[in-house]
Parts: C-alpha cells; sequence; structure tokens
C-alpha cells in the first residue's frame, strides 16, 4: 500500500472578503525558516505565495474604503463580538498555526505554539477593547460657559499596515487587531519571507462575520506593496513597524502629501504586554459643541 | 431716522512700543547673528510699529541649546513647582491684558472688541487650565509617570499670535518641556512681549525662548536636529513641507492646518441665531481662522429667507479702525494675503458665482476687504475647495441632510463643522456622520482650554486643549 500524497493548499490574497490570485499572476517560492546551522542556505519548499502587485495594493485600498462606511458605523458591541468570533475561530484551528509558525519562523513545536497561543490571547484582549475605548479616550469638557461639550474618539480610516517582518502571526495580530477593534479598515503587507500564517489567517476572517473588506491581504515583496499604499491619496494612515530604517523614511515622506498618520517602526517585544498606545494611534478626536439652555 | 456709532477709540498708549527688538534667547534679550532686522506694520495704516530681528539658523541653534540646557532642571521640579510659575504666568497676563490686547490689534489689525473679549481671556484660561494639569500629569490618563519629549520646536501663525503662543507654550511647559518658539512673520511683537511676562515671573533662564524671523527661520527651527518634538499650526502646505523634514527622525509632530468648514443650516434652524452664527463663523477675526465656517450649506427650501436675513446683518457690520471699540471687522492682515483673498475672490467671479457685498467705506491705507458673499456656488468653484482665510462666505443648497453629509466631506480638509437644526437627533446624526474634529452645533467658533481643537485628513494631526493636548508633549 503506498503512501498517502497530500493535497497542498494554493495561497491567495484576501482582498474585498474574496481570495483571488494576484492580478499580476506572479507567484513567489516560499521556504521553511532557514538558520545559520542549515549549511544548504535554503529551506524547504513550502507554497508559492502570490507576489502581489501595485494594482492589487490599490483594489485593497478600493475594498477598505468601501467597507469602512459599515464598519465604522457598527456598534462597538457587535465589533467586539466579531472579534471574539475571530478568537474562537483561531483557537478551532490552532494546530494548522502551529505547524505554519514553526515552518515559518523555524521554531519548535512547543515554541510556536506559544506563539500561536499568545495570538489568540491578544486577539480577544483586544477584542473587548471595542466598547471601552471610547471611555478612556474620550471626555466631557467642563468649558466656561454654557455648553454641553463632549469629545469621542472615531476610526481615522483605512489604515495600510506594514506587518512585522520577524514576528509572522503574533506581530501580525499585534498589528492588525488594534487598527480594526476601533472601526478602522485595513489593508496588510504580510511578512515578506513568512507571508502563509498571514494568509491562513484570511481564511479565519471570512469565516467570522467579519465584513468583506474590513482587513484585506496582501503578500509579495513589502517594498514594492508599500510604496503604493504610503502614497495613496485615500489612505489615512500607515503603520510601519515591519518597514526598515530606510524605507520607513521614505515612506513617511510620501505619507506626508496627504498627511496621513505615521506610525514608526521601534523594536519591540511582542511577547510582553501591549499598551493601548497601538488603539490610539489610529483614532481622531472629534468635539461636539452644543449650547445648554431652557 | 439712522443711528450713526460715534467713534470710539481705544488708547494706544498703554502700549509702550521699542523702536527695535532682539530675540529672546536663554532669559535674555539678544542680538541676532546677522540676519538683519525687519519691520512689522500696523495693517491698518501701514505705519512702521517697529523693528524686529531676523532670526538666522545660528540663533535658532543658540536658542535650541539654551533650552536643551534648562530642559534638564525644569523637567526634574516637582509638577507643583512648574505649575506655580504657570499661573504666575497666566496672572500676569490678566494683569496686562488691556496693553497685550490693544497691542494685538496694533500688529494684527483685528478689532480691539475681539482681542479684548476672545483672544486674551482665553490666553489666560489657557495658562490657568495647563498650569492645573502640571503636577497631575500621572492622571491624564498616559500612564501613572508619563515623562516630557525635551526641547520643542514651536511655528505659530498671524491669525491669533498670543493665543497660539498659550495653546503652545502652555501645555509644553505643564509637562516639563522648554520651548524655542518662532512667531509668524507678520505679528512678532506680543511673542516679545510674553518673553517680557517670562521675566516677570522670575520663569527660569532658557524654558522659553523666542526666535523672530521668517519662514527660513522656522524651517531652520523644524530641521534642527537638537530639538524632540515640532508643533505648527498655520497652511497645509508648509505642515506637508514640515512632515517630510521630520520624515525617518524621532521627532514627534503635531499639526494643525487649514480647514474649509461647512456650516449647514437645516430648514428648522432658529434663522435669526444661525445668521448670528454663520456672521460669527466666516467675518470672526476677517475670516483669519483655520476653522471658519467659508461654506454655507443651506437647505434649498429657506434659501431666499436665509439670505436676505444674512444681507441684511451683513450691512449692518462695521468695517474700519481695529482700535475702535464699535469695529466688527479690521484690516486684512497682509498686503499677500489681501491679494490671495482679492485672487480667489475674482475666480469665484470668473467661474461664475454671484458676488455680493453690503456697501461700506472702506479706509484709504492700510489692507481692507468688505464682507463678501458667493452665491451660487458649486463644489467645483475654487472658492468651495480653497481655504480663503479671508472674510469670504460660499453659499451650497442641499435638500437632504445625506446630500448635506455628502457635499460636508466632500473636501481634503476635515477641521470643524457646524449644524443648525432644532432637532437633537438629527443633529447628533450628522454630528456622527462629519469627518471634522470639532463640530459646533447652533454655535460657532466657540473655544476653551478645557475643549480638545484639531483636524482629520488634511487638517492635521494632534489635538490642542484639553486632556487631550497634553498627549503631544508627553512620551505616549
Amino acid at each position: 500500500m503506498s503512501e498517502r500524497l497530500s493535497v497542498l493548499k494554493t495561497y491567495k490574497l484576501y482582498v474585498g472578503g474574496k481570495f483571488p490570485r494576484s492580478e499580476s499572476g506572479r507567484v513567489y517560492e516560499v521556504t521553511t525558516a532557514t538558520s545559520a546551522a542549515d549549511a544548504a542556505g535554503k529551506g524547504t519548499w513550502l507554497a508559492n505565495a502570490p507576489l502581489a502587485s501595485r494594482k492589487d495594493a490599490r483594489d485593497a485600498v478600493v475594498a477598505a474604503r468601501k467597507a469602512f462606511g459599515g464598519w465604522s458605523g457598527a456598534t462597538a458591541y457587535n465589533r467586539g463580538q466579531i472579534l471574539y468570533r475571530v478568537a474562537e475561530m483561531l483557537e478551532g484551528r490552532r494546530e494548522q498555526f502551529v505547524a505554519e509558525v514553526a515552518d515559518a519562523e523555524g521554531l519548535s513545536k512547543a515554541k510556536a505554539a506559544a506563539q500561536v497561543d499568545a495570538a489568540i490571547d491578544r486577539w480577544v484582549w483586544y477584542a473587548g477593547w471595542s466598547d471601552k475605548v471610547a471611555q478612556i479616550a474620550g471626555s466631557s469638557n467642563p468649558v466656561a460657559g454654557p455648553y454641553f461639550n463632549l469629545s469621542a474618539p472615531e476610526p481615522t480610516g483605512v489604515v495600510a499596515v506594514v506587518a512585522p517582518q520577524e514576528s509572522s502571526f503574533l506581530g501580525l495580530v499585534s498589528v492588525l487587531a488594534p487598527v480594526i477593534v476601533t472601526g478602522n479598515t485595513a489593508v496588510v503587507v504580510a511578512a515578506e519571507r513568512a507571508p502563509l500564517p498571514a494568509l491562513s489567517l484570511a481564511e479565519v476572517l471570512a469565516t467570522s462575520d467579519l465584513p468583506g473588506g474590513v482587513v484585506n491581504l496582501l503578500s509579495g515583496r513589502t517594498t514594492e506593496l508599500a510604496a503604493p499604499l504610503a502614497a495613496h491619496q485615500d489612505v489615512n494612515a500607515l503603520d510601519l513597524t515591519g518597514a526598515d530604517a530606510e524605507s520607513a523614511k521614505e515612506l513617511e515622506t510620501a505619507a506626508a502629501d496627504n498627511l496621513k498618520r505615521v506610525l514608526r517602526p521601534r523594536a519591540q517585544d511582542w511577547s510582553a504586554d501591549p499598551g493601548t498606545d497601538r488603539l490610539l494611534a489610529f483614532l481622531e478626536t472629534k468635539t461636539v459643541w452644543h449650547p445648554m439652555g431652557v | 431716522m439712522t443711528f450713526d456709532y460715534a467713534p470710539a477709540p481705544e488708547s494706544r498708549s498703554v502700549v509702550d512700543l521699542a523702536p527695535s527688538y532682539g530675540l529672546f534667547i536663554d532669559g535674555e534679550f539678544a542680538e541676532g547673528a546677522g540676519g538683519g532686522l525687519r519691520k512689522t506694520v500696523s495693517p491698518a495704516t501701514e505705519e512702521v510699529l517697529a523693528e524686529y530681528t531676523q532670526g538666522t539658523a545660528e540663533d535658532v541653534d543658540r536658542a535650541v541649546q539654551a533650552a536643551r540646557r534648562a530642559f534638564e532642571k525644569w523637567s526634574a521640579l516637582p509638577g507643583a513647582e512648574r505649575a506655580k510659575y504657570l499661573f504666575r504666568i497666566a496672572r500676569i497676563i490678566q494683569e496686562r491684558s488691556r496693553e497685550l490686547a490693544v497691542l494685538e490689534t496694533l500688529d494684527n489689525g483685528k478689532p480691539i472688541r475681539e482681542a479684548r473679549d476672545a483672544d486674551l481671556p482665553l490666553v489666560a484660561a489657557h495658562f490657568f487650565y495647563y498650569a492645573g494639569w502640571a503636577d497631575k500629569l500621572g492622571h491624564a490618563g498616559f500612564g501613572p509617570d508619563p515623562k516630557p519629549l525635551g526641547v520643542a520646536g514651536q511655528v505659530i501663525p498671524w491669525n491669533f499670535p498670543l493665543l497660539m503662543l498659550a495653546w503652545k507654550v502652555a501645555p509644553a511647559l505643564a509637562c516639563g518641556n522648554t520651548v524655542v518658539l518662532k512667531p509668524a512673520e507678520t505679528t512678532p511683537l506680543s511673542a516679545l512681549f510674553f518673553a517680557d511676562i517670562c521675566r516677570q515671573a522670575g520663569l527660569p533662564k532658557g524654558v522659553v525662548n523666542i526666535v523672530t524671523g521668517d519662514g527660513s527661520t522656522g524651517a531652520s527651527l523644524v530641521a534642527h536636529p537638537g530639538i524632540d518634538k515640532v508643533a505648527f499650526t498655520g497652511s497645509t502646505e508648509v505642515g506637508k513641507a514640515i512632515a517630510r523634514t521630520v520624515a525617518g527622525t524621532d521627532k514627534k509632530l503635531t499639526l494643525e492646518l487649514g480647514g474649509k468648514a461647512a456650516n449647514i443650516v437645516f430648514d428648522d434652524a432658529a434663522v435669526d441665531q444661525a445668521v448670528e452664527g454663520i456672521v460669527n463663523g466666516i467675518f470672526f477675526n476677517q475670516g483669519h481662522v483655520c476653522c471658519a465656517g467659508s461654506r454655507l450649506l443651506v437647505q434649498e427650501s429657506i434659501q431666499d429667507e436665509l439670505l436676505d436675513a444674512l444681507k441684511r446683518r451683513m450691512a449692518t457690520l462695521r468695517v474700519g479702525d481695529p482700535l475702535d471699540k464699535n469695529t466688527d471687522i479690521g484690516a486684512i492682515n497682509s498686503a499677500e494675503q489681501l491679494a490671495r483673498i482679492t485672487e480667489l475672490a475674482a475666480a469665484g467671479e470668473a467661474e461664475g458665482a454671484e458676488r455680493w457685498s453690503p456697501s461700506c467705506e472702506l479706509p484709504g491705507s492700510g489692507y481692507w476687504f468688505a464682507p463678501t458673499l458667493f452665491t451660487g456656488v458649486t463644489q467645483a468653484h475654487r472658492i468651495a475647495r480653497e481655504e480663503v482665510f479671508g472674510p469670504v462666505l460660499s453659499v451650497l443648497t442641499f435638500r437632504t441632510p445625506e446630500e448635506a453629509v455628502a457635499k460636508a466631506n466632500n473636501t481634503p480638509y476635515g477641521l470643524s463643522a457646524g449644524i443648525w437644526t432644532e432637532k437633537g437627533s438629527r443633529m447628533l446624526w450628522m454630528a456622527n456622520q462629519l469627518r471634522a474634529g470639532v463640530i459646533w452645533s447652533n454655535t460657532f467658533n466657540k473655544f476653551d482650554p478645557a475643549s480638545p481643537f484639531g483636524g482629520y485628513k488634511e487638517s492635521g494631526f494632534g489635538r490642542e486643549g484639553g486632556r487631550h493636548g497634553l498627549e503631544a508633549y508627553l512620551n505616549v
């Protein structure tokens, strides 16, 4: 009896709630992580990931903009429910992500499992912020006059995210969840060398009641995809966490053209408890005045 | 029978102007390093008020170094002590507010009534408000022990010279930062008087430094490697250039830029109040206000009634001597700004909008522009898209709330908006839909130190005022 041949997966992009191949028809080879000890210097072939193009990036922005009204207009309770549903789905696919993270990052099964568990827990933590952030970031302002004056946070809009390069799943979740839980929509460029956990996350998002277009995931060359996103006039903010120092400067310069909010890259320990700064970075404060009187 | 107003001029004798001013660096007035002197004129008369120093890159460097030296001690002071300095400054501003109001009117051209009743009380209030935060930063919601950033480079505009100074300096000092501030080229004087207030308050040397000069001085400050934070209020164009300058550095940046606010009037609005709000929205401070209500969106069914009432009200506006306490609209701040307003208004006519101004006699010298109304404006017209920064109102119409929202949001800016309706649920829905940082409902152009101010989209980022305003000056 011959050994069973496994069924390979064709990884695809996630744009507007659909799973297209790159419009360019291009793919690139994704391999297991290589270590210094690996004399061959080349990992084992895992899959051909889509090599997304600038056009794919622009399509993703269109999808994210289209989804913004509905997602930002949803109640905070509803967004929290949907994010929590994502965590439920992640838990169900835990073994798949452990295997993918182990391959992607060259980790032992146990270490990869710790990364995945931390990522799921982080997603749950952020899910709980949906209906609390307005209470800690908003205020009633005691102005010197007969006015009702209230400040409340609102999502800034479409956020382009350059996901961390080294942490293919925990890092990705740590930058994506704070963007969307507050009502923004996202276009994410996955870690260039290790995009498969991100592309699999898309399958989870697609089956978790998250409206299409709220999260759009691209795999490919980070520099090729980040440039058109940083220069795009319909992107409101840019998270440069996964950009290297030199391209971060270029991207921030391009982002100045329409005054995108920019979160600069900085050294970060993904295992540490996150604060609220990633939540607050993609919020605007709206203040409403109304006279008081009878 | 017509009642004319007798002139009621405020005396300018309360202001003692020196013929020439140096830079305020490290607690002393000092000569510049050779950038020469510039003249600042009264926009109402074109009279030269004083000379001031054109700060050079070398001057900026000296000021930044002084601020850096002062930072160590200033940031280490207990918050309660920093608070006391700020309370002192606030009190001295109150004591000298008549002098400062006259000075501001002389240098800026704004009506004394506004300088006296709006600018100066708010300036003092900002220092009082942030003074109280200095020893309570751990309660501001940015962690138990937030730290200052270091030296803040601050560049401010000419429309509210002293108020913009207060918005920048008060929170920066409260958080423990030291500052180098560059006031605007056409209105440097009140910042130099503020330097004297710092002296009277006994503020430690180098905590506040004032470097005057033109845009090149500001550019040197923003690009200086020794500053940790850039705060700018001014045009979107310059704001973008600054964002490019600080790209790739560790400098924290906040920008308060232009606006093209929609003032939306529904058919159930209280018409008289709406008319007052529209007038205040666009003609306050000669329309030199980034959040001015420059696009009036009026519901089609009340267009005629509202415009008749608005024109009647505009005909009563008194344009002229800013020092006259009866004056509603003063002088345009500079010849350059007058040329820009004139050009944009001409474009409005050329593009087919209908121009109207009440008959009003403008003074023979100085820079003046009559309050102006354009009807038949479309969203494509330049006067509906570009910031005029002058007393020019564009009128557009709408039929449904959805159409009003679409038109109001149809701009790269997102600083402010106005809503006039008696229906609460509609007001709240509108406020929710509008992409702007400040929404005035059944009022307009209200400011308060406790209330965050700042824009969405290309109106900049960061907030000034309130608890939110602290974030710009803390390591959060």
